[in-house]
């Protein structure tokens, strides 16, 4: 029999997405710890980064050194990169301190960083997409560093275009890919049980 | 409301444990409301920088004769640039290597630029159409030979220290000496497109209305000097963790920490190549990191720190005064 790539999909969809999963209303007791909070704070942060983007992108890069209204969405989206960073690394010692890659969470980890990195990437493209002396002197400074390791003449911090696209567009959207994965992850495998109190045990890996 | 035995899904998890109602979708609302607050109140507060970027006009303005050392360094072949190496050009001055490993060289020219030409001649020459005395002095410069035209800028800089910069003119000890050639005239056009604020944008030259988006070439005429000073002005060097800092008082990309770190410790802080040799180690040690679930030792240091005890304590409380086994 033909296989049916249609049907293949959505067997693989019903197999492996329930909404039971995506969505559940009951959840371990032990996740009742503050440090469970960082993940989804991370997650809010890049709300409010992808809202105030959106504002900046739409008047344009020159629109907040003109106007206060404009700077203020600037000032927005400056600390929601901060709380953003502030969360993520957070998030990232916490899952570390848990060993949360036991039981098969070795891609949730490994998805987790790679957010981390593209995010970093994020964050030096807007810089430079910042179009003032931060703008200048990151790229300047920034361009020894790419050419030394044979990129920059393909991601060439001192090409403004090129910068401004990656950040409002392809990196932006590099991570919503990313983070839909990532909590597809999260909650396919459920959050990570405690490890025993011991340390000792299979599970501890 | 009772809580019942449950267990990560899908996990293979051997244990079951405990469940109680939870609502995601409120916890992400509530979540969003409060860095939305957050956000808000710090932006109110605290706002953010703006130091606009240095611009040759303004470097003309505060201190001309910066922009007359630039010019005569990209006549004279001295820059940073001119030597540069790849991306820019086949020069060598800022290639780095680690022994036979040199992704620079490997990578060639693709982002062509001859700063002399680009940075200084081109911009004169644009110049020269709205003054016909601009182009009698680049016709001259064309004329020198190679070695003349280095032998003019050579006379001009030794003489320098005894010069200055008046109404935009270049003042000089012996005006008019023939060993100067038509440089000192250069720089005084040179000095007026600056002070005029049109040099950037002659450098890139945009045809037509569209704009420039790549200012590579604009960008690099002002990179070592003049934007170093006005870097030491803001304590931004890298010597002072530069690359994760904003001007002012304000947080910058501190998350770069781990990469910053490496500029500050030998060998890094002193070797030729340091830039290769810092992303080489972040790269690797951020592989490493990466790979943790698979590497024995380094997995195992969560359990070694034990701080996990304190993340579910309430869990391990519990399970005790039920008289479970400590899992």
């Amino acid at each position: 029999m033909k296989t049916n790539w249609t049907r293949a999909l959505r067997t693989s969809i019903e197999r492996n997405i329930t909404m039971d999963n995506l969505l559940p209303d009951r959840l371990p007791k032990y996740v009742h710890s503050y440090v469970y909070l960082f993940g989804v704070l991370t997650l809010a942060s890049f709300v409010w980064l992808i809202v105030t983007g959106t504002v900046l992108a739409f008047f344009g890069p020159e629109w907040w050194h003109v106007s206060p209204v404009g700077h203020f969405f600037n000032s927005m989206h400056f600390w929601s990169v901060q709380a953003f960073f502030f969360f993520m690394v957070l998030h990232l010692w916490a899952q570390f301190l848990m060993a949360a890659w036991r039981g098969g969470r070795h891609f949730t980890w490994i998805s987790g960083w790679l957010l981390f990195l593209i995010s970093i990437v994020g964050g030096l493209t807007g810089y430079l997409s910042q179009t003032n002396f931060d703008a200048q002197w990151v790229g300047v400074q920034g361009k020894d560093a790419m050419n030394s390791v044979g990129v920059g003449g393909f991601f060439n911090l001192l090409n403004f275009g090129q910068m401004y696209g990656l950040h409002i567009f392809i990196i932006p959207f590099a991570l919503m890919a990313l983070i839909s994965g990532h909590l597809f992850l999260v909650r396919k495998h459920g959050v990570v049980e405690p490890l025993p109190w011991d340390g000792k045990g299979d599970d501890a890996r | 409301m009772s809580a019942t035995k449950g267990g990560p899904k899908g996990s293979g998890a051997k244990k079951t444990y405990e469940e109680m109602p939870y609502d995601l979708v409120k916890e992400g609302t509530l979540a969003v409301l409060a860095v939305g607050a957050l956000v808000l109140v710090l932006s109110g507060v605290l706002s953010t920088p703006d130091v606009p970027a240095l611009t040759a006009q303004q470097v003309v303005q505060q201190d001309p004769m910066l922009l007359v050392t630039t010019e005569l360094n990209h006549l004279g072949l001295q820059d940073a640039i001119a030597n540069y190496g790849p991306p820019y050009n086949h020069g060598t001055g800022a290639v780095q290597s680690l022994g036979p490993f040199a992704p620079q060289q490997w990578a060639g020219v693709q982002v062509p630029v001859n700063a002399r030409k680009d940075d200084v001649l081109i911009p004169l020459h644009r110049m020269a159409v709205m003054d016909p005395a601009v182009k009698r002095t680049l016709a001259a410069w064309d004329h020198g030979s190679s070695a003349q035209q280095l032998a003019w800028v050579a006379n001009v800089q030794k003489v320098l220290p005894q010069s200055s910069v008046r109404h935009d003119r270049l003042v000089l000890p012996n005006p008019g000496a023939v060993q100067y050639g038509p440089v000192p005239q250069m720089v005084n056009d040179y000095l007026r497109i600056a002070r005029s604020g049109l040099l950037e944008a002659a450098i890139d030259g945009a045809v037509g209305p569209v704009p420039v988006l790549n200012r590579t070439k604009a960008l690099l005429l002002l990179e070592n000097t003049a934007d170093t000073a006005y870097a030491t002005k803001l304590n931004m060097l890298g010597d002072e963790w530069g690359v994760m800092k904003e001007t002012g008082n304000y947080p910058g990309a501190v998350w770069l920490w781990y990469y910053t770190l490496l500029y500050q410790i030998p060998p890094y802080n002193t070797s030729d190549s340091a830039d290769l040799l810092a992303v080489l180690t972040v790269t690797i040690v951020t592989f490493i990191l990466m790979m943790t679930p698979f590497i024995p030792g380094l997995r195992s240091i969560p359990r070694w720190l034990k701080i996990y005890r304190l993340i579910w304590r309430d869990h391990y409380r519990e399970t005790r005064e039920r008289g479970g086994t400590q899992s």
